[in-house]
């Protein structure tokens, strides 16, 4: 069933089938993979995209919910063109739907370049390694898990926990801007996110002054949720245009990828494919870095994108395929605990999962201060101890442990309520986190500190 | 041949369908479209065939056509492999950077080393000489570190019937003419070949030589054999691409094809970065000078990920056949079984264990079995050594990809979470890692390092185990309550764990060290071991024997000695002993008043 439409576009009047977030057409000519597809409807329009040809079939994927449509009464258009968006450094200050349309009464955004929200591979000769650090002021992130720019280093949170909070006030302290080069900007990607939570952002981006150099793609926990299959692909196209088009450095927070992995596998099992670990796809995998891989910098360009990606784990579990593949794509993960979190510590971060991969390049001398990477390490390995004779309190009770051990007991209360702990508002500088860093660790006796040099305990090693 | 054309009827994701396909072959190359995708045809039914499209085959559409090339998907092998860096089926990258950009585009079409190059060529074969398949006729000087030897082909033998003189030629010159019967084949500086066979040899040799690592755990603990096989499987951040970056640094193999299967832009940008300001400690050269690079990274696509191994290990051997020892990192296999997994699920085949298809275990076993020390056709001995990156879901060594991987490989690195929480790096787990080649090595160890290097070896292995019996002990009592002579295999083990076992690959000193010092290492906490016990045997307690001084002097000694150390191991022996002497004379003396 087909007529003419303008531009020779033809238009299809008729469906085989729905199913769940498909719908199948047949009868189909000049129709190539992947792209998107107008379904109108009389109660609006509605998108897609082609997920599978097989000769005159076409199966397409739609973003919005299926239900209400029927196999009659649509009219189905072919664009001939993968999903686009407008971009301009108009977009700046703007809050645009989980697929790019603006929500915000601003109107379109006009003159400004078409991009391919799938984006494409970046060339790893094109790239540039990132070295400089992040500043956030939070003693545990700027100590023991750096962040660098252009990295993509998540937070794996749980149901709960203040990921919010935390990602909030990176925002708020994170001196992203160079001194020379002062342009920066957030791109926020929510998906499936509270309405509450949304809010939070909005709020805490408005009393940070950062509004107006913030790009929102919003799709919220009732929005429809194959939309969210878009929604961080829009964020990272503008945030690519705005880091290597305009040189800005570019800070993309995505929340919740709990829910975009879930939408995922929502529509793979809709499309009858081989489930995998709990379900997911097999190819969690390389969508998920499809996304994260758009983080970085290139050589060609001023700009930076670093990436905080944001998820709660299914049951706190960080074998769950959703933090167990992120982990594998990331550069390392900062790791928050329930356990930390009901001893009222804030952040809770559990340092030893934890890992900034980009550190070891970003940090010590000539970066921010020679006893860095030694003090670091140290209190690694000596938090490390603290769980095991933790543990061994215990079973034989506190006051059987040894003198050492009792210190290690002591030095672990101490890291967590005066290093980790900090208020919401609290920004130190690198200067600050480890000099405290030392403090704490010299509640250890020296000979305990076998991970520094020498001559770096004898400079800073608080004795008496 | 060239001229056939199949028609598409069907499209997802990497895998088409088309219809008209019966001229074409198995595994045959092809291009798809006029964007000239590069693709292989992975089954013929009929009249229809299945194609694996290397490149994004968005905006493909029903009725475009496939083109056969007439030929399987091939490698073209010559100077300028080195120092270079391709994608998963030998295009480079900088190539591909010249045509589309900063980001890679689809359509590249077909493109491989540069054979326009002008390479400085000597010939060292006269008119008349008989020539055999794997025989060299020449030789270019590819890097300051690597002779690139010409070779006639597999499969093609003769009398030279025409040379050309030394001189500067391009890649398509033919350099020499053979004749055999009344056939005769133009030879030029490159050949091709399909990247799923592996290249033949005249014979397997026994495993015999180490492949030196610099690593202490790998070295001393788990050796890896030139021309053997071993996988580092661990969860993510336990450190599997910096052990394979640190083996790719500073291993004493002449080549290294490191491919990236699947992983981060950045690392392979790091590579690119760091390399080249890195030196080669054997030859005072830049280590770019014997580094390939192949890249799929996980955002390239699916198909080409699977070839990429394969397209690593035939350079890998092709550098073989020249009489080099070329060790293959890929990091990480995991990810190239992941891609085997996604296209057996499109073709609809019939999933075996979490979704691989059966026929993973063959597949992981032609890939390793593609290692070997060995007698090449111009009988040189020489080694392809793989070393393979396993990436567990969930850190969970049972799933199949590790457990497939463990029957085919001879050395298995286990890293450990808990370790790296810890930041006990490299994550090396000690006791339930192995490595299969102690027995073939231990003569060359023997001759080369020390006679008793390996019994020090046991001897600190068992007082590990022995450790890790003990703190089953003092989960549940405490240390304290252990006799002194426990309490010293504890002790002495976080020597070894500290001192020995962890290597800091951001130390200057550290990141590397050679065979001897490690044997001087084994030696110094072999000896304070041998004296703390002794001095514990005679009734003196723990807390004197466990001298601060000296022992941190001991775990500490990877820093402060050298590696081009003179009399610092004597002069801390001698200061261990003479402690020790201090230490029981006092003890004597007191007895004696008493
Ligand atoms: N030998 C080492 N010395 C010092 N640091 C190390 C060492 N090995 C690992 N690390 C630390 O561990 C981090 C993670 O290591 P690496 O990137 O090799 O992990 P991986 O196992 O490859 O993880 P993934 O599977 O996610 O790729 C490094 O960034 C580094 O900080
Ligand atoms: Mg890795």
């Amino acid at each position: 069933m087909l007529m003419k439409g303008d531009n020779m576009i033809k238009e299809y009047t008729q469906l085989d089938k729905i199913e769940g977030p498909l719908i199948i057409l047949s009868g189909v000519e000049n129709v190539s993979y992947d792209e998107i597809v107008e379904i109108r409807t009389k109660s609006g329009v509605k998108h897609g995209k082609v997920v599978q040809l097989y000769k005159d079939k076409a199966i397409v994927q739609v973003f919005e919910p299926t239900s209400g449509l029927s196999v009659k009464d649509v009219s189905v258009k072919f664009t001939g063109n993968p999903l686009t968006i407008s971009l301009s450094k108009d977009i700046l200050g703007r809050v645009f739907n989980g697929i790019g349309e603006p929500i915000d009464g601003g109107g379109n955004v006009f003159g400004g370049v078409k991009r391919d929200v799938n984006g494409r591979p970046m060339n790893p000769v094109a790239r540039e390694y990132p070295r400089n650090f992040i500043q956030t002021g939070i003693s545990a992130i700027d100590c023991l898990t750096t962040l660098i720019r252009g990295q993509k280093l998540p937070v794996f949170s749980g149901n709960g926990l203040p990921h919010n909070e935390l990602a909030a006030q990176i925002v708020k302290q994170a001196k992203i801007s160079d001194e020379e080069n002062g342009e920066f900007a957030i791109v926020f990607a929510a998906m499936g996110l509270k309405h509450d939570d949304a809010q939070f952002f909005l709020k805490s981006f408005e009393e940070s002054g950062v509004l107006q150099r913030v790009v929102m793609f919003l799709n919220l926990a009732d929005d429809p949720v194959v939309e969210r299959i878009i929604t961080p692909r829009c964020a990272l196209t503008a945030a690519e245009y705005l880091a290597f088009e305009e040189n800005m450095h570019i800070l993309v927070i995505m929340t919740d990828m709990t829910s975009y992995c879930e939408a995922l596998r929502e529509i793979s099992s809709a499309k009858e494919e081989v489930p995998g670990r709990k379900g997911y796809p097999g190819y969690l995998y390389s969508d998920l870095a499809s996304l994260y891989e758009r983080a970085g910098m290139m050589k060609t360009s001023k700009g930076s994108i670093t990436q905080i990606p944001i998820l709660t784990m299914p049951n706190d579990d960080i074998t769950n395929p959703i933090p167990d593949l992120t982990g594998y794509i990331t550069e390392g993960q900062i790791v928050l605990s329930r356990d930390i979190y009901q001893r009222n510590v804030y952040p809770p971060i559990n340092i030893l999962p934890s890992l900034s991969r980009l550190a070891k390049d970003g940090i010590g001398e000539g970066y921010t201060r020679e006893d860095h990477p030694g003090l670091a390490n140290q209190i690694f390995a000596a938090y490390s101890k603290v769980q095991e004779v933790k543990a061994l309190s215990q079973v034989i009770g506190e006051d059987e442990l040894s003198d050492i051990d009792k210190k290690y007991l002591q030095f672990g209360k101490a890291f967590e309520y005066e290093f980790l702990n900090q208020s919401f508002d609290e920004n130190r500088s690198m200067e600050e986190t480890l000099d405290l860093g030392w403090k704490v660790l010299s509640i250890l006796p020296e000979s305990e500190l076998d991970r520094i040099d020498s001559k770096l305990i004898e400079k800073y090693y608080r004795r008496g | 041949m060239g001229d056939k054309t199949g028609v598409i009827i069907y499209i997802n994701g990497p895998v088409i369908k088309a219809d008209n396909m019966q001229d074409f072959r198995m595994r045959e190359m092809v291009t798809v479209s006029d964007k000239k995708l590069i693709g292989e045809v992975i089954s013929i039914d009929g009249s229809i065939g299945t194609i694996q499209v290397y490149e994004e085959t968005s905006g493909l559409k029903v009725g475009q056509k496939v083109y056969g090339t007439g030929k399987p998907l091939s490698l073209k092998l010559g100077p300028g492999i080195i120092g270079n860096i391709f994608d998963g089926i030998e295009r480079p990258l900088n190539y591909i950077y010249k045509k589309s950009g900063n980001f890679i585009g689809e359509g590249i079409g077909l493109a491989s080393i540069d054979l326009s190059h002008i390479w400085k060529t000597d010939i060292s074969v006269n008119i008349g000489d008989e020539l055999k398949e794997g025989d060299v006729f020449g030789a270019v000087q590819e890097t300051p570190l690597i002779k690139h030897y010409l070779m006639v082909p597999p499969g093609i033998s003769g009398k030279v019937i025409f040379k050309v003189d030394n001189g500067n030629y391009n890649m398509e010159e033919v350099l020499v003419k053979l004749e055999k019967g009344n056939a005769s084949f133009e030879l030029k500086m490159y050949q091709e070949w399909p990247i799923r066979t592996p290249r033949p040899i005249k014979q397997r040799l026994p495993i015999q030589k180490p492949l030196i690592t610099g690593q202490r755990v790998i070295d001393t603990f788990f050796p890896i054999a030139k021309g053997g096989t071993a996988a580092i499987p661990g969860g993510f951040g336990t450190g599997k691409t910096m052990t394979q970056h640190q083996i790719a640094k500073w291993s004493d193999a002449d080549i290294i094809v490191y491919v990236g299967c699947g992983e981060r832009g950045n690392e392979m940008t790091e590579v690119l970065e760091d390399f080249p300001k890195l030196i080669d400690p054997v030859s005072g050269l830049s280590l770019m000078n014997r580094t390939i690079l192949i890249a799929n990274t996980s955002n390239m696509p699916v198909a080409a990920r699977e070839a990429s191994i394969y397209t690593g290990v035939t350079i890998a051997e092709y550098f073989r056949d020249m009489g080099y020892n070329v060790a293959v990192m890929a990091d990480s296999t995991s990810r190239w079984a992941e891609a085997l997994r996604e296209i057996s699920g499109r073709l609809e085949e019939m999933p075996a264990e979490e979704g691989y298809p059966a026929y993973l275990p063959s597949r992981l076993a032609e890939f390793y079995e593609r290692a070997g020390y060995v007698k090449t056709l111009c009988d040189k001995e020489a080694s392809v050594t793989i070393i393979g990156a396993v990436s567990p879901a969930g850190g969970d060594f049972s799933e199949p990809v590790t457990q497939n991987t463990k029957r085919f490989v001879n050395v298995f690195l286990g890293l450990d979470r808990k370790l790296a929480y810890a930041r006990h790096y490299p994550a090396i787990n000690w006791l339930s890692s192995y490595s299969g080649y102690l027995t073939s090595l231990e003569e060359w160890y023997k001759d080369n390092v020390a006679e008793d290097m390996m019994e020090l070896r046991g001897e600190m292995l068992s007082i590990l185990q022995e450790e890790s019996d003990l703190l089953e002990v003092v989960k549940l009592v405490g240390e304290d309550v252990l006799p002194d002579d426990q309490r010293l295999t504890l002790e002495i083990a976080k020597v070894i764990k500290i001192g020995y076992l962890q290597q800091n690959a951001f130390h200057k000193e550290d990141t590397y060290v050679p065979l001897n010092k490690q044997y001087e290492m084994l030696k110094i906490i072999d000896l304070l071991y041998k004296e703390s016990k002794e001095a514990i045997k005679e009734g003196i307690p723990i807390s004197k024997v466990k001298s601060p001084e000296i022992y941190e002097k001991v775990v500490k000694m990877k820093y402060t000695i050298p590696n081009e150390y003179k009399n610092e191991f004597d002069d801390l022996s001698n200061e261990i002993k003479s402690y020790f002497e201090g230490l029981m004379h006092t003890y004597d003396m007191n007895a004696y008043e008493r």
